[in-house]
């Protein structure tokens, strides 16, 4: 019985999938999800804006290293929904512009302790080293402790995307775009078929961000 | 003679983001709601303990299956939740079976991981020191091993409690949201004291079980002072 059900959700999610009018169009799967990883990339490159010059400065000074502890464990206590909700009501208004908003927010955590972590973990031998060369502080922190600290700002950076890509998918429940549009549009319309389809969509696209950023992360770090 | 001026704005019904009265107002609605959040997210942690220690105490004994169980846990982690919501959803239906199966599945890579960094800690001169005692496998484990690795085991559940309440509100979808309900109800309503009142609650919760956990770790655990 269960079995069949399952099966049968399976066939329709196929169906909806192989339907060409659900790939045109702006409510169409290619469009969704260009959408969808342009908002997540914003909202990256918005939280990246913010973080790393914080991260630079305090992790070249060496303080702030509670601020970034209390900040990540604060951030992962408010639920996402709220504050796509919160924005969408406020003048930032509803669409896509909150929920960049929303998710840079989420993005800075990750990119702020990765790159203070990354500055602070340099050998304090290699930076005395740069300073006995004459290198000035800003010297200092672009040639030798940013290249150093890059394989953990890459890391950095794969967590926030991933994050983003998957957090992306709720948007669509406070009037927002992306790929999230389809489960629940498919929701809405008990449509079984495009649940899954909409659920096997959304997996996809965060596990390809996930495989495509640990690549670039293995790149840009340099093997022992 | 005092003259009242009354803004024009005031006349018409008033949205402001916080209200106490929305609170005493809605009483019934809100305990209903917090209760079910917090039922769901003592269930997921109970739950998602019980599955992760002995998957973390196998690949503790056979290290080949450490990589594949975290491989897959963390793919599993990577699935966005309302995707893993859509995907349960033809197996468990429009059912609270659906959000704690999901909350579920997020924990145990956060449980299982912490476990076996936690077990991998011991320090070795502590395990040869039981092993001169003449502790066997069982009594290592049980006397030693899992006593030390506690604290580390402790601070998983921490992460893993507060992520669960926030990741609660997405059961909004199947319609089991806990808090999420009120939350979405205050943003098709555009009502904007309940979203946020609902909101901060959910925030509440979370910092509030954070620090019990906490206080409870250092109650039972002595030991684990030095650690956190």
């Amino acid at each position: 019985m269960v079995t069949r059900y399952v099966v049968n959700s399976l066939k329709a999610a196929l169906v909806w999938l192989n339907d060409p009018l659900n790939w045109q169009g702006p409510q169409g799967v290619p469009h969704l999800t260009g959408e969808h990883l342009l908002i997540s990339g914003a909202a990256v490159a918005l939280a990246a804006l913010v973080a790393m010059p914080l991260a630079m400065l305090l992790g070249h000074t060496g303080r702030g290293g509670g601020l970034t502890v209390v900040l990540t464990n604060v951030s992962r206590a408010i639920p996402t929904l709220a504050l796509l909700t919160i924005f969408s009501a406020t003048a930032i208004g509803f669409g896509d512009r909150a929920t960049v908003i929303a998710l840079a927010v989420f993005s800075i955590p990750p990119l702020l302790t990765n790159t203070y972590v990354g500055i602070r973990g340099v050998d304090s031998d290699v930076v005395e080293a740069a300073r006995g060369m004459g290198l000035s502080g800003v010297a200092v922190l672009g040639r030798v402790e940013l290249p150093l600290a890059l394989p953990l700002i890459a890391a950095g950076v794969r967590t926030a995307a991933v994050q983003a890509v998957a957090t992306a998918t709720l948007a669509a429940l406070v009037g927002g775009g992306g790929l999230g549009v389809v489960i629940s549009v498919g929701f809405g319309q008990q449509d079984r078929g495009q649940i899954i389809a909409g659920g096997v969509l959304v997996a996809l696209l965060a596990l390809m961000t996930e495989l495509v950023l640990s690549q670039v992360q293995r790149v840009v770090t340099p093997r022992r | 003679m005092l003259i009242l001026h009354i803004p024009a704005a005031s006349l018409a019904a008033a949205n402001p983001w916080f209200s106490w009265q929305y609170v005493t107002d809605n009483r019934a609605d809100i305990q209903t709601a917090l209760q079910q959040h917090v039922l769901l997210t003592l269930e997921t942690i109970v739950i998602g303990t019980l599955i992760a220690l002995p998957l973390a105490l196998m690949a503790f004994r056979w290290r080949w299956l450490a990589t594949p169980l975290l491989g897959v846990t963390g793919v599993l982690y990577t699935v966005p939740s309302l995707a893993l919501f859509a995907l349960l959803y033809p197996v468990t239906g429009l059912s609270e079976r659906t959000v704690l199966i999901g909350l579920v599945i997020y924990a145990l890579l956060i449980l299982v991981r912490n476990t076996l960094a936690g077990l991998d800690g011991v320090p070795e001169d502590v395990r040869e020191a039981a092993l001169g005692m003449g502790y066997g496998r069982g009594t290592m484990l049980w006397r030693v091993e899992l006593p030390v690795a506690l604290p580390t085991i402790m601070a998983g559940v921490r992460v893993a409690t507060v992520s669960t309440v926030a990741l609660v509100t997405v059961g909004v979808i199947v319609g089991e949201g806990g808090l999420g309900q009120l939350i979405f109800r205050g943003f098709q309503a555009d009502y904007r004291a309940e979203i946020v009142m609902s909101s901060l609650l959910v925030v509440a919760l979370g910092l509030a079980l954070d620090l019990l956990l906490a206080l409870a770790t250092r109650l039972l655990m002595p030991w684990s002072r030095g650690t956190s």
